[in-house]
C-alpha cells in the first residue's frame, strides 16, 4: 500500500448525503477478480448516461474538478454492501482522501486498508468546504501528520484519527505482516478457545 | 458487574490488548462467497501465505449463480468468478458448498441451516448482510476484502470496540405484521445512520416472541440502520433451533454447549452506552417510497410532502427519492402500482416466509401485468418448500419458482428488473439501480409482496389475514 501524508489537490465537492457503495461502484462491476482497473466506473450510473455519455452536470464530469485527489461529500459515506470495490475505485480513479462528517463502519475501515484517508470534519466544516468548492475551484492540503485540512484561504480545518491507522497509512504498512508479529498471542488463544 | 452479551462476546475473543491500538480479535466462523473473496486468495498466493484455519472457513457461491436452465452459467465474467472460488477452495483446502451441492444457498441461510452459526461465536463475512448471523447471539458482521485476506491469513482481525446499543420493541406485534416491519419501522423512524459505531441488541417482548428466522430478518438489516453488528440474546428458542443441525454439538456436548449459550444472555441491570424505545403495537406493515431503507411509512399513508421535513437538506433528499421512484408528495401508498414482486434474499427466503407468501396467493392468480419469481434462500429451504406444496402453490397462481440464490436483490445475474418498472422486493436495499439500472424497489415483508403480487398495487394484507381467521 502507498504511504499517505500530504495532498494538495482542488476538492471534488460531491454535494449528497448518504452515498452508498451501490453508486460508488455498481454491481456490473462486481465480478471482475483483480482489484485494479475499477477507476473507470466509479459512479457509473452518475456519470454516464444510458447510451455511455457523460452527464454534464454530474461533478466528476465538470473540467473544474478534473485531476482532484480530494472528494468532500455529506454524512454516512459509503453506507450499504460491503463491497471493497468501492474504494478501490476511489483510489483508481485518483482520489486518495474523503472528506464527509461521517462514514459508515465498513467502508471507514476498508479505505485504511487501502491507503485512502477519510477525514472526519464536522457537519458545518464541511458544508463550509462544498459551498466554496461549489462557488469556483477550491484548493485545499491535507496533512495527515499534523492532522490538518488547510484551504487556499488560510482557513485551518483540524481532524482527528485513529493513532493506529495513521501510523499504518503514514508508513504504508501491510497489516497481516504486522498481525504475524503476535503468532504466539494467537497460538495461546487457540489452545484455550471454546469451541463447540 | 452486570454485563451485556455484546461485551461478553467480544471479551471473550480479545487475543491481544494494547493501549492506543484496536483489539485483536479471534474470528471463529469465516463465510466466504465468490463475490468479494477473489482478490484475498489471490493476496494470499502473491505473498506465499496459507490459510491458518480452513477448518474455520465456509465457502458457497450465491450473488452471481444463475437461477435458472443451470448448470449452464451464460455469462463469462461471472463464470471465472465462480470457477475461481472453488479453485480457490480447492488449493487452500476450504470446504466448498458448491454449485449443485444440496447445502448451497445464500451464504446468510446457510450458516445457521447447517448449524454452523451459533450464540457466542465471533463471525465475519466478506458481506454486510453478515449481521443475520447475530439473531443467534453471534457477534456477525460483514468486512471488507482487505480483511477476509487478513482473517484468511491469521483468523483475526484488528477491530476498535464499537459503542453498544439497546432496541428494545415491547408490546406485541399486530396479526399481518412481520418482523420485517418491525426493523423497517426502526429505519423509518430513527434513520439510516442510527446505529453508525455502534452493535445493536434487539430486546423486549415484541423480539422474545419471534421465531429463530424473523429474529434473521430483523439483524439482518440492522447494517441498513448504520449498525456494525446486530444481536439478540440466545434463548429456549435459539437452542431449539440449533438441536439435530449438521455441525451443532452433538448428543451430551449439545447439553453442555446450550447451558454455555444461555450463560451468553445480557445479565440483567446491564446497561448500554444508547438505549431506544419502540412500541410494537404501533406498527403497521411498511412500504418504502425511497431510495434509502429509512424511505418508509405504513401501507395505510402516504408518501411524504417537502412540508414534513424540517431541514433543507432532508427536502433535497425527498425531492431526489421522488423523481428517482417517479411518485409523487402525498400519493396514498396504496395507489403505487407495481409491475414485479420478488420474494427472496437473505433478508425473506426462509421456509416460513415462502409459507406466509404462500398462504395469502394460495388459490388466486397474479395480477395481469405483474411479473412474481420465487428465489428460496437455499436448496435445503427449496426441497422442504416443494415437499409441503409450496412451489405448486405459486406456480399455479402465476409465479416463477426458481432455483436458489441472491438473484433479484442486487440483480448480478440475469434476474433484473428492467429500467423504469417498479418491484415490490422481499429483500432488503432499495439503493438507486440496486435491482437493475433504473429499477424503482420499494421493500416489503413476504406477505405484503404477495398481497401485491395478486392486487398489481399495495394493500394492507391485514385484510387478508383476517379474512382467512
Ligand atoms: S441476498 Fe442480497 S443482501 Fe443478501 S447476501 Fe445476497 S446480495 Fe447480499
Amino acid at each position: 500500500m502507498e504511504p499517505i501524508n500530504i495532498v494538495n489537490s482542488v476538492i471534488a465537492p460531491l454535494d449528497r448525503k448518504n452515498v452508498d457503495t451501490d453508486q460508488i461502484i455498481s454491481k456490473e462491476f462486481l465480478k471482475r477478480i483483480e482489484r485494479t482497473g475499477f477507476g473507470s466506473f466509479l459512479f457509473y450510473h452518475w456519470r454516464f448516461d444510458e447510451q455511455g455519455n457523460e452527464i454534464s452536470d454530474f461533478v466528476l464530469n465538470k473540467p473544474e474538478y478534473k485531476g482532484s485527489e480530494i472528494l468532500v461529500a455529506q454524512d454516512n459515506f459509503g453506507c450499504g454492501s460491503s463491497r471493497e470495490h468501492a474504494p478501490w475505485a476511489i483510489l483508481d480513479y485518483g482520489f486518495r482522501v474523503v472528506i464527509a462528517p461521517s462514514f459508515a463502519d465498513i467502508f471507514h475501515n476498508n479505505c485504511f486498508k487501502n491507503g485512502i484517508l477519510p477525514i472526519r470534519l464536522t457537519e458545518e466544516e464541511c458544508d463550509e468546504i462544498l459551498a466554496k468548492g461549489l462557488e469556483k475551484p477550491y484548493n485545499v492540503e491535507v496533512n495527515l501528520a499534523a492532522q490538518t485540512v488547510t484551504g487556499e484561504d488560510g482557513k485551518v480545518y483540524s481532524f482527528n484519527i485513529d493513532p493506529y491507522y495513521k501510523e499504518m497509512l503514514l508508513n504504508g504498512w501491510d497489516e497481516i505482516a504486522l498481525t504475524f508479529k503476535y503468532e504466539e498471542q494467537i497460538a495461546a488463544y487457540e489452545a484455550k478457545r471454546i469451541a463447540y | 458487574m452486570a454485563k451485556n452479551i455484546i461485551e461478553k462476546v467480544w471479551d471473550s475473543h480479545v487475543v491481544y490488548q494494547e493501549e492506543g491500538k484496536p483489539d485483536l480479535l479471534y474470528i471463529d466462523l469465516h463465510l466466504i462467497h465468490e463475490v468479494t473473496s477473489p482478490q484475498a486468495f489471490e493476496g494470499l498466493r502473491l505473498a506465499g501465505r496459507k490459510v491458518r484455519r480452513p477448518d474455520l472457513c465456509f465457502a458457497t457461491m450465491d450473488h452471481n449463480v444463475p437461477t435458472k436452465n443451470l448448470p449452464t452459467i451464460n455469462d463469462p465474467i461471472a463464470k471465472k468468478q465462480i470457477m475461481t472460488l472453488a479453485d480457490n477452495a480447492k488449493e487452500f483446502g476450504v470446504e466448498l458448498a458448491d454449485i449443485g451441492h444440496p447445502d448451497q444457498g445464500i451464504v446468510h441461510v446457510i450458516g445457521p441451516e447447517l448449524g454452523l452459526t451459533q450464540p457466542g461465536k465471533t463471525i465475519v463475512c466478506g458481506d454486510s448482510h453478515t449481521s443475520t448471523h447475530g439473531a443467534f447471539g453471534a457477534l456477525a458482521f460483514g468486512i471488507g476484502t482487505s480483511e477476509v485476506e487478513h482473517v484468511l491469513s491469521t483468523q483475526t482481525l484488528w477491530q476498535n470496540k464499537p459503542k453498544t446499543m439497546e432496541i428494545r420493541v415491547n408490546g406485541k406485534l399486530g396479526v399481518g405484521v412481520a418482523a420485517k416491519d418491525i426493523i423497517l419501522a426502526i429505519i423509518a423512524k430513527w434513520g439510516i445512520g442510527v446505529g453508525t459505531g455502534h452493535i445493536v441488541e434487539f430486546t423486549g417482548d415484541a423480539i422474545r416472541a419471534l421465531s429463530m428466522e424473523e429474529r434473521m430478518t430483523i439483524c439482518n438489516m440492522s447494517i441498513e440502520a448504520g449498525a456494525k453488528a446486530g444481536l439478540i440474546s440466545p434463548d429456549a428458542t435459539t437452542v431449539e433451533f440449533l438441536r439435530g443441525r449438521r455441525h451443532a454439538p452433538k448428543e451430551d456436548k449439545f447439553e453442555e454447549a446450550a447451558s454455555y449459550w444461555l450463560s451468553l444472555a445480557s445479565d440483567e441491570g446491564c446497561s448500554y452506552d444508547v438505549v431506544l424505545e419502540i412500541d410494537a403495537d404501533e406498527i403497521e406493515p411498511i412500504v418504502t417510497w425511497g431510495t434509502n431503507p429509512s424511505m418508509g411509512t405504513g401501507v395505510s399513508k402516504t408518501v411524504p410532502t417537502a412540508a414534513d421535513f424540517d431541514n433543507e437538506s432532508d427536502k433535497q433528499a425527498l425531492k431526489k427519492a421522488l423523481a428517482y421512484m417517479d411518485l409523487e408528495e402525498g400519493q396514498p401508498i396504496t395507489s403505487i402500482e407495481v409491475q414485479h414482486v420478488f420474494i427472496g434474499s437473505c433478508t425473506n427466503s426462509r421456509l416460513s416466509d415462502l409459507r406466509t407468501a404462500a398462504s395469502i396467493v394460495e388459490g388466486k392468480k397474479l395480477h395481469p401485468g405483474v411479473r412474481g419469481i420465487v428465489v428460496p434462500g437455499s436448496y435445503s429451504t427449496k426441497a422442504a418448500a416443494e415437499a409441503e406444496g409450496l412451489d405448486k402453490i405459486f406456480t399455479d397462481a402465476g409465479f416463477e419458482w426458481r432455483e436458489s440464490g441472491c438473484s433479484a436483490c442486487l440483480g448480478m445475474n440475469e434476474d433484473i428488473i428492467p429500467s423504469g418498472e417498479r418491484c415490490a422486493s422481499t429483500s432488503n436495499r432499495n439503493f438507486e439501480g440496486r435491482q437493475g439500472a433504473g429499477a424503482r424497489t420499494h421493500l416489503v415483508s413476504p406477505a405484503m409482496a404477495a398481497a401485491a403480487a395478486i392486487e398489481g398495487h399495495f394493500v394492507d394484507v391485514r385484510k387478508y389475514v383476517k379474512q382467512e381467521v
